[in-house]
């Protein structure tokens, strides 16, 4: 079988890798299990919880109906503010902006904020290439750089490890990368947090430039919004002289109101928690207290195409909570990884293809990496209806013509089914050979038989026992 | 009361006995039932396969067959969504891209007259108890579908609990996926299988002797892999249990 | 062309029509609060919450306040403590440990050094157990909460004290930095298992005060 055959190539077999993978299967189970429990606990709690829901699509719809209305009044509230304001039309135009930035201060190390955007475009490296290092000071995204490794999860981007394999990594990377990790560090989580504190305080405490994304920007105020829990955040908020931060152009709300919804719906859908520990709300500069300098760089690299698709214009919406992560089976199965994009799990399914396009064999799998069980749907706080697009991204797959033998399956099996005598006259042969039958298939079939038996075929139809006992 | 029976593809071709006990359970409640022979597939294998115009015949033969019936009843929740929630989409997306709105009003002609078994019984009928006799221990497995398409809660639990003789035993994570997902089976089949998996994994771990469900289609899948691994435990639809009676139990075939 | 005009210009492309002027007012039907409107029973909630992610809770009277402040930095061993300058005088009346006011020139290192932090909130929220500082009087530059491990706050009921986030944004000014603060710091980033304590304060005292 070919790879194109049955549309097969990147994310199937990446995802078969990873089931095979015990260790990342359990790790993966009890985590997604634990978050899934405690976000529905928090969510109950909360009786007008679809109001809000709806509420937080609304709002979501309403800005980006008028999307370029209110990034030009994020621009003026956030020039009057004292920041200034960049657009970046794409991942290379965004990271020569931030790079320039950088070596306008004459610094070469950056402190980083958790941010999806930064990793989208590659920042590190691009940045790494300008002979600017970027600390991740995230505990996961620590996890994830000192290992060497890629993210798999949008909240938790080191979910795929345990605590021994992280307690591994900080033992024998930590050293190369600043602070050496304590003597006789044990895989207790408290002391895992301990070492990454002493680690990356030094690096909070020296850095002059940061760099972060934002959950909301507030079009009316001018106010970014970063959600966060360590205070990771914070110090790179606050401690350095220089802030910049990549957003992408969807992360505008209209107004300091807007947040009474989002500020509600994120942390309950994330971390499963009232409210996340620290909230940081900026606008611009301020005198004597933070950054003396802020930059906005917005970022489209994709954005504005995928507003053009009606149906999957809604993927916008995604506030980043990973809720449809959590409670996806087939997430919780094939792993972060096999998605092959920094946005993995039901939203990475149907964000990936639009941003990047359905004409690479892993893209083009991502639409079809569902069950279309809706289960993300229903945890999505605001109300993206995922299985929706999916379907309407694996149209966009068949109209590019890939799979030519499934096209003319469906078109075959589409001519019986609006023929019914052709039908019945196939499921009586079907029953009369039915001894013939055997019990795993060639072919593209041996998938279905590898694991499963094929049903029997019933000695009649059910039409031919209708036509017998109701004439 | 005149009502159609959408017996569905699978169901007609693959599961019969789901078919004839549905009829038997509907006449028995007093439900003059009628099977128009027009009618075929759903198309949602093509549609949620990416080939939205390849099921528009199939939209139209379906609205067709059923045209004039009050209820339209079926033992099959992932098709009742189909037509619920993706024949008006199909229909507008077709008026959208310039062909008529035929399409869009032979969707939303037929989309409010579809009844899922379960919902056909409580709500239509109003019964709960409809006089079954099943003396067996049963778990019973929520499709997504029904589940959450659908909406259908604990419609299927209580008409479980009215039948005389059977013992219902809780599925833990009743409402994860089983895994089959129409093409997903084949295009994931790694996944899909891990996921038979872990549901078997509950559903045996319950002791029950039948895994009832109320859609075949998942469990073909299931049943699949019992089969292959060679447990006991048997999957049988919900219409079957319902259908059984002490005159006329039912009988593994 | 500039990239500002491409996107925007790819926005009006993608949206086609301009939208119409605007429809219908947003929907918005969740509720303003889900607590009683009762400062008691607010007190009560914002004092359980707090507690339930790991925030070391206290209450005294007005009167009381100064020996509980004094009473918390001893019991931690607190040799200097830095305070905003408008931190009210008579609050560190009877604290022994050295103060630091920060004059706008106190840096991160030399905060790093520091043992406490006392400070008052611009307001709490008591569905969330969340504190809200603004920068304002007795609160001080952003820093000044963050690098020292150990934060004593002090939130004057009732008056402090709102009942949900809804209430809570009408009493903020966009234009002041904030930072809201709900516990100590925490991380879920080990297998997705709540622990406290990374880079912010580990430990959160709030003194919850009402009038005598």
């Amino acid at each position: 079988m070919t790879g194109t055959f049955l549309g097969m190539p990147a994310f199937p077999q990446a995802a078969e890798r990873a089931v095979r993978d015990g260790q990342l299967r359990a790790n993966l189970r009890h985590a997604t299990h634990t978050i899934r429990d405690k976000r529905a606990r928090a969510v109950a709690e909360l009786p007008d919880w679809a109001e809000l829901r709806a509420a937080g699509k609304a709002i979501k719809d309403h800005t980006l109906r008028h999307l370029d209305r209110y990034l030009v009044q994020l621009e003026e509230s956030v020039t009057a503010a004292g920041g200034t304001v960049h657009w970046a039309a794409d991942a290379e135009e965004a990271n020569r902006i931030v790079a320039d930035l950088v070596h306008a201060t004459a610094e070469t190390e950056v402190v980083k904020v958790k941010s999806m955007a930064t990793q989208e475009i590659g920042l590190n490296e691009a940045l790494a290439a300008e002979g600017i290092t970027a600390y991740e000071t995230d505990l996961a995204e620590l996890i994830v750089q000192l290992g060497d490794d890629r993210p798999s999860h949008i909240l938790v981007p080191a979910i795929h490890r345990n605590r021994a394999e992280i307690r591994e990594i900080f033992a024998e990377r930590m050293a190369d990368w600043g602070r050496p990790a304590p003597e006789g560090l044990t895989d207790s989580p408290a002391e895992l947090a301990e070492a990454a504190r002493l680690h990356l305080r030094e690096k909070f405490l020296r850095a002059q430039v940061a760099v972060s994304g934002a959950n909301f920007m507030v079009a009316e105020t001018g106010t970014l919004v970063v959600v966060e829990s360590e205070g990771n955040g914070r110090m790179c908020l606050t401690l350095p002289r220089t802030l910049i931060s990549v957003v992408g152009i969807e992360k505008v709300v209209p107004t300091w109101r807007d947040l009474e919804v989002f500020l509600q719906l994120l942390p309950r859908s994330s971390t499963a928690e009232r409210m996340n520990p620290y909230t940081s709300l900026w606008t611009g500069t301020t005198a004597g207290d933070g950054p003396s300098e802020f930059h906005l760089v917005l970022l489209d690299n994709g954005r504005t195409a995928v507003l053009a698709d009606q149906v999957g214009r809604q993927a916008l919406r995604c506030i980043r909570c990973s809720a449809c992560l959590n409670v996806c089976p087939v997430y919780e199965r094939a792993g972060g990884h096999a998605y092959g994009s920094v946005y993995p799990g039901p939203i990475g399914a149907i964000l990936t293809p639009q941003l990047r396009g359905t004409t690479s064999p892993v893209d083009a799998s991502l639409p079809y990496a569902s069950s279309l069980c809706g289960a993300c749907y229903d945890v999505c706080p605001v109300a993206i209806d995922i299985p929706e697009v999916l379907v309407h991204l694996r149209e966009r797959v068949t109209e590019q013509g890939g799979h030519p033998m499934e096209r003319a399956a469906i078109a075959a099996a589409g001519y019986v089914l609006d023929h019914p005598a052709l039908l019945t006259a196939a499921e009586r042969l079907a029953g009369r050979t039915r001894a013939l039958h055997p019990r795993r298939l060639p072919g593209p079939g041996r998938a279905w038989t590898d694991t499963r038996d094929l049903p029997e075929v019933p000695a009649e139809p059910f039409r031919d026992w209708w036509r017998k006992n109701r004439p | 009361m005149r009502v159609a029976l959408f017996a569905t593809c699978v169901n007609d071709a693959l599961f019969p006995a789901t078919a004839v006990a549905t009829v038997r359970l509907l006449e028995r409640l007093g439900v003059d039932v009628d099977f128009p022979p027009e009618q075929s597939c759903c198309g949602q294998p093509q549609y949620n396969t990416g080939y939205r115009r390849a099921c528009e015949p199939l939209v139209r033969r379906t609205a067709r067959a059923f045209a004039g019936y009050d209820h339209v009843v079926t033992p099959s929740g992932s098709c009742v969504a189909m037509v619920r929630d993706n024949y008006p989409r199909i229909g507008a997306k077709a008026a959208t891209e310039g062909r008529g709105t035929g399409l869009a009003d032979a969707a939303l002609g037929l989309a409010p007259r579809v009844y899922e078994l379960t919902e056909f019984l409580t709500d239509v009928l109003g019964v709960e108890d409809v006089g079954a006799y099943f003396p067996h221990t049963v778990t019973y497995h929520p499709s997504c579908h029904g589940l959450r398409v659908l909406g259908l809660g604990d419609r299927p639990l209580r008409l479980l609990r009215a039948v005389k003789g059977l013992e219902l035993r809780e599925l833990p994570g009743a409402d994860e996926c089983c895994g089959f997902g129409g093409t997903f089976a084949v295009k994931n089949a790694a996944v899909s299988a891990a996921m038979a998996e872990d549901k078997l994994a509950n559903a045996l771990g319950t002791g029950a002797q039948v895994l009832c469900g109320a859609d075949n289609s998942c469990l073909m899948h299931l049943g699949g892999t019992l089969r292959r691994r060679g447990e006991a435990l048997r999957p049988l639809h919900l219409a079957e249990i319902l259908a059984s009676t002490e005159d006329d139990p039912w009988r593994a075939a | 062309m500039t990239s500002r005009d491409l996107i925007l210009g790819r926005i009006r492309a993608a949206l086609g029509e301009p939208a119409p002027p605007e429809e219908q007012p947003l929907p918005r039907h969740y509720l303003t609060t889900h607590a009683p409107d009762e400062p008691a029973a607010l007190l009560d909630l914002l004092h359980r919450n707090l507690a339930d992610y790991r925030a070391r809770v206290h209450r005294c009277t007005d009167v009381e306040l100064p020996a509980r402040i004094a009473e918390l930095l001893a019991t931690r061993g607190t040799r200097t403590v830095a305070v905003p300058p408008d931190l009210p005088p008579d609050w560190l009346g009877a604290v022994t440990a050295e103060r630091l006011a920060d004059d706008g020139t106190l840096t991160a290192a030399r905060l790093d050094a520091v043992d406490s932090v006392v400070t008052g909130c611009a307001l709490a929220i008591a569905e969330t157990g969340t504190i809200v500082l603004d920068a304002g009087p007795g609160q001080g530059r952003r820093l000044l909460t963050l690098v020292p491990d150990h934060h004593v706050c002090v939130v004057r009921a009732p008056e402090q004290v709102v009942a949900s986030v809804p209430l809570a944004l009408p009493r903020l000014d966009p234009a002041r930095p904030q930072t809201w603060i709900s516990g100590p710091s925490a991380t879920s980033d080990i297998e997705l298992d709540r622990v406290e304590g990374v880079h912010g304060p580990r430990t959160l005292e709030v003194l919850l005060v009402t009038p005598a």
